[in-house]
């Protein structure tokens, strides 16, 4: 197919009118399933999908250019890594390989019609689709904490997505005075990454040790465990002695509402005012899941555990962070393994051939500091209308273990992300 | 060298040597293709593996699965399962899978990569 590259190259213009047409002529003659969003989930369901049928059409909407990758955004943090690292272009989507082509459209979706089977983007056009597969993550949201909207935001990053936000709680912290407070204000669940604020106030307590000694590290938390908890302690106590206080909700972690201006936050116990103050919001499914109406009053979709439909939307399939997972956490492996599931039963369906019950996997690594790693594993598979997890198996590791195992599970989550991010974007 | 380790070597050799003319040749790629197991052959839990396990050329910390035979992937995961090989993470995951997924998800793997790994 070099001709058709050479066109889409060669003429800026044609690109749109290329890219749109090819699935709607196409259409015609097969069924057409369009993935909204190209994250861990989406861009791993549409590749996928080409993988299980490659007659199938398959299209793929995102508006970057390029993904940033939250998985080791915490190392950028804590200045270990560069953005760079974090960054992946869609060029190998949108042309031709040896599974075919996944037409990608570089736009934004802003509205479902779900009785129609159309997708609204955001310059009008609309398109048509006999499934959809919605992956577009996580919405921050804005209206959850009195004193945190998106304007706060540019004072006391979340850094809970990839980017500037990153950025700039790295800068603040190279900023910081020796001595400084920093405060970290963790969510109660469900959201993204549950070990990720942990990882994160490890990664910073590394830096601060390291280059602002006097510093503290506070944690206020809306729960009262989390993620690896054991762990973390176990590991904050040994590198980190004194350095990192964390406040459960019980002893009046969780944060009511914050002021910007003096970077303050409240909590039912009193006030703590921050030097750098990284506010992790609560979350819901991103905005086109309610556009779609498949999202319920927690903010988040329901989904059938085996073929991952919404259930409140037929034709319509909820993958990675915007779905309610059962008992799988919102992470990139996760998104990663639901999105392959979820496309051998999208195939099944169009293709009207028996659905196979699912078995999903998810690993998660946690860094405490370079070359000391520490993950949490899961089995899972549809129970009870839910992704539950298969019951002796899973687990964290071990708590009492030599270094050298650390050494090998923090070059294991090294390797996972080449992997990963090789598979999905490479 | 079992008959099977034959069959996967000479995959391997035949894949490389065939590379420059699949580029030039989509309409011979997709008669070979037709041949090649898809991910619909998959069994459960299978594809999830590949989140880690990647094409030997990355040269990833994490071992690759590319050019292991069914039974020796069952054998290991046994292992796993029962403790007698020591594992970070991957005896909290064997600990999943029965007896029969296992062995499903090992005859998938021990397939020719290019039908597994998004870049053969
Ligand atoms: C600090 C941090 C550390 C983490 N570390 C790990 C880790 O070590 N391991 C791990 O497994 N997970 C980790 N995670 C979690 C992981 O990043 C998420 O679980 C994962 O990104 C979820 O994938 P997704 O595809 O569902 O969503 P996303 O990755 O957010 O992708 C959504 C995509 O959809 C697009 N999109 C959204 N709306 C639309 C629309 N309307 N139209 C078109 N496109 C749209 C977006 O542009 C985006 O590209 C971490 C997260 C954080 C914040």
């Amino acid at each position: 197919m070099p001709s058709r590259r050479a066109l889409i190259g060669g003429v800026a213009a044609s690109v749109a009118v290329a890219v749109l047409a090819a699935p709607q002529v196409r259409a015609q003659t097969q069924p057409g399933v369009i993935v909204v969003g190209g994250g861990f989930a989406g861009a791993s369901c549409a590749r996928a999908l080409k993988r299980l049928d490659r007659d199938l059409a398959v299209t793929l909407i995102e508006p970057e250019a390029a993904y940033l990758a939250c998985p080791f955004s915490n190392a950028v943090i804590a200045g270990l890594r560069g953005i760079e690292a974090q960054a992946f272009r869609y060029d190998k989507f949108g042309r031709y390989d040896q599974f075919g082509d996944i037409a990608l459209i570089r736009k934004r979706a802003v509205a479902v019609d779900a009785e129609r089977r159309r997708v609204r983007l955001e310059d009008g056009t609309d398109i048509g689709y006999t499934r959809l597969v919605l992956a577009p993550g996580v919405d921050l949201r804005f209206d959850a904490l009195p004193g945190y909207d998106e304007a706060s935001a540019a004072t006391m990053p979340h850094a809970w997505k990839a980017g500037a936000q990153t950025l700039l709680l790295r800068d603040q912290l190279a900023a910081m005075p020796d001595g400084g407070i920093v405060i970290l204000a963790a969510p109660a669940n469900p959201f993204r990454c549950p070990p990720g604020p942990y990882e994160r106030a490890s990664l910073i307590a590394h830096y601060l040790k390291a280059s602002k000694p006097r510093s503290k590290l506070i944690i206020l938390d809306a729960k009262d465990a989390f993620s690896k908890q054991r762990l973390f302690e176990a590991a904050w106590q040994e590198l980190y002695p004194g350095l990192i206080e964390w406040v459960p909700l019980s002893s009046g972690g969780r944060v009511t509402e914050v002021d910007p201006a003096t970077r303050t936050l409240v909590t039912e116990f009193g006030n703590h005012k921050a030097d750098v103050a990284n506010v992790i919001p609560p979350q819901r499914a991103g905005a086109i899941a309610q556009s779609a109406g498949v999202a319920d009053q927690t903010g988040w979709c329901p989904i059938d555990p085996v073929t991952f439909e919404s259930r409140l939307q037929p034709a319509i399939h909820v993958i990675g962070d915007a779905a309610i997972g059962g008992a799988m956490p919102k992470s990139a492996f996760s998104a990663n393994a639901q999105a392959k599931a979820c496309a051998a039963a999208v195939a099944a369906l169009v293709r009207e051939r028996p659905l196979a019950q699912p078995k999903l996997i998810n690993t998660c690594y946690s860094l405490v500091a370079p070359g000391y790693g520490i993950s949490i594993a899961g089995v899972y598979q549809p129970r009870d209308g839910l992704l539950a997890e298969v019951e002796g198996a899973g687990g964290t590791s071990p708590l009492e273990a030599p270094l050298s195992v650390r050494e090998l599970e923090a070059a294991y989550a090294q390797d996972w992300f080449r992997t990963i991010t090789s598979e999905v974007f490479g | 060298m079992t008959s099977h380790d034959m069959r996967r070597a000479k995959n391997r050799r035949g894949g490389r040597s065939l590379a420059p003319v699949l580029l030039a040749a989509p309409g011979l790629l997709a008669a070979l293709l037709a041949s090649a197991p898809a991910w619909a052959d998959a069994a459960p839990g299978a594809t999830a593996c590949t989140g880690c396990h990647g094409p030997a050329a990355l040269g990833s910390a994490i071992p690759s699965l590319d050019g292991h035979a069914a039974d020796e992937i069952v054998t290991q995961m046994h292992a796993f399962r029962s403790g007698e090989r020591k594992a970070t993470v991957m005896d909290r995951i064997a600990r999943g899978f029965t007896e029969e997924e296992t062995r499903a998800i090992a005859e998938w793997l021990a397939k020719p990569e290019a039908a597994r790994h998004a870049q053969p």
